[in-house]
């Protein structure tokens, strides 16, 4: 297989099924795409649609039956993946550094690496003052930094987002929306978020991958060519809208 | 606009006296005490029937002057410390791998249920006439008395663990031992907490009717040595003895709890 050196991720004829009670239940299949290193990738369709469990699959959550997932290896070494979910999943007897700590201490790194990275991180997400805070204490836009922030201690070249900031209010969803912009911008990752809502995904992305469901795979890869860094205004420009439509006159909801 | 009116709440001298955790308790067993002394006063009962607080005291400082209360106290609490230990322990491990394994639990539910339903007190006869009347068959029904709660416990407390942090705990690629460690204890340890608090009263019951059936030492053999020789304050010693140790071991698992759960600690400030 002869992936281009800039690619990220390299996804080739997937196929995914579950094992029921009478039968198999066919989820994915044809799915085939490439996303570029560094880019910001929406993954958007119809509910039902697959999205969670094709971004699990490529997460190594759930095997998949047929067809390859590739990462092209970077510096030499083995591509690093991150993954945030719909809920921020903390741990209710940890407090918020320590959640972040966690995907280190499961690796078993020596402790003041844990600190020194878990500070970063906190700076990086803004949340400095709540170290020691419990999880019941925070806000969910917080809980939600918490756990994007626990994404990234590893350092993952490749970050998969599950609807982050689909349990978050509107004002709350822009902001962090800004905020993992920023992110982006600072520390450079190949991000592909899955998302239902389509402002969003323009917002964000640098492309919008529609994936239908199936049998169908993906049926539209778009480029969104909006100049970069991107603010509120944006999304009133006609270039906006015309994105917006198109991805709409794709999705049959 | 909001107005503050002055309730109870504000009375600064009950707020004091409940803010006083000790204080009410203290004023019960006053209460408890001088309604005894009045009984004795009243009824005028031989002192083989009810003798008075300060007979009591007497007898107590008599027993612990001369090694009596602690020659037997210290071995119904060897009993109770290693029967909870004993029994904990196995239970939580036996409740482990149960739940990882579908089969064996559905092959122990019908003893689980039953266990429910008979108290362990109940054969306890059975056990010392099996295994004689010595140490071994005392630890074996506190050990038995408080592996069914925390069994159960460890049972529904893995089960509750949450299945996204299962996956999330997966996505880290995190070890069986490492989950356990991280995720399953931590998570279910509340409730087993939970279990082993019901269990350890029921163990101090457990520890003396196996004392009374047949012993030689213990608080239980104290209580029948008193009524044998009429001796009631001895029983009475005994009695309060026993209180003092159930509701040290249940403020004991109360603190451990308490611990475990250190993340919920705003509540009470």
């Amino acid at each position: 297989m002869n992936s281009s050196p800039e690619n990220s991720l390299v996804v080739q004829n997937l196929k995914v099924s579950f094992e029921e009670k009478d039968g198999m239940l066919q989820v994915l299949e044809n799915v085939s795409f490439s996303i570029q290193k560094n880019a910001f990738a929406c993954l958007i369709g119809p509910s039902g649609s697959g999205k969670s469990t094709l971004l699990r699959t490529l997460a190594g959550l759930i095997p998949y039956e047929s067809g390859s997932i590739e990462f092209p290896e970077v510096h030499g070494r083995k591509a690093r993946t991150g993954l945030v979910f719909q809920k921020a999943n903390l741990m209710s007897w940890r407090t918020l550094a320590e959640n972040i700590a966690l995907p280190l201490e499961l690796a078993n790194f020596s402790r003041e690496e844990i600190d020194k990275t878990v500070k970063e991180m906190v700076e990086l997400t803004g949340l400095q003052g709540f170290e020691n805070s419990w999880p019941h204490e925070l806000s969910g836009g917080m809980a939600q930094r918490v756990a994007i922030a626990r994404s990234l201690v590893q350092d993952p070249d490749i970050l998969f987002l599950d609807e982050p900031f689909g349990s978050l209010d509107e004002l709350t969803r822009e902001r962090m929306s800004e905020e993992l912009l920023r992110i982006w911008n600072e520390k450079r990752k190949t991000i592909l978020m899955v998302t239902h809502s389509i402002s969003e995904a323009v917002f964000l992305a640098d492309r919008v991958l529609v994936l239908s469901g199936f049998p169908q795979g993906i049926v539209l890869d778009l480029p969104i060519n909006l100049p970069r860094p991107r603010d509120e205004k944006i999304r009133y420009s006609p270039e906006f809208a015309q994105a917006a439509a198109t991805l709409h006159d794709h999705l049959k909801f | 606009m909001a107005i503050r009116t002055k309730t109870d709440r504000e009375n600064p001298f009950l707020q004091k006296v409940t803010q006083q955790r000790w204080l009410l308790p203290l004023v019960s067993l006053f209460l408890f005490l001088g309604i005894w002394q009045l009984l004795y006063t009243l009824l005028g009962l031989p002192a083989f029937i009810l003798p008075s607080p300060a007979m009591v005291w007497t007898k107590f400082l008599e027993v612990f002057r001369n090694g009596i209360w602690w020659h037997n106290t210290s071995y119904t609490l060897l009993e109770l410390a290693l029967g909870l230990f004993f029994g904990s322990v196995i239970a939580s491990i036996l409740g482990y791998i149960l739940s990882k394994t579908p089969v064996l639990e559905k092959l122990a539910s019908p003893f689980l249920v039953g266990s429910q339903s008979v108290p362990v007190v109940a054969i306890a006869p059975l056990i010392i006439i099996w295994f004689g009347p010595g140490l071994f068959s005392k630890v074996l029904i506190c050990a038995l008395t408080v592996f069914f709660p925390v069994l159960v416990n460890v049972l529904v407390g893995m089960r509750q663990v949450s299945q996204d942090l299962r996956e999330l705990m997966d996505s880290f690629k995190a070890s069986k031992w490492q989950i356990l460690r991280h995720l399953e204890i931590p998570a279910s340890l509340p409730i087993l907490l939970g279990g082993l608090r019901v269990g350890a009263t029921l163990s101090v019951i457990g520890a003396i009717v196996g004392e009374l059936v047949g012993s030689d030492r213990g608080l239980g053999y104290l209580i029948n040595l008193g009524r044998g020789q009429y001796d009631t304050a001895l029983v009475f010693v005994a009695v309060f003895s026993l209180i003092f140790l159930a509701a040290s071991l249940y403020s004991i698992v109360l603190f451990l709890e308490r611990r475990a759960l250190k993340w919920q600690t705003w509540q009470e400030t």
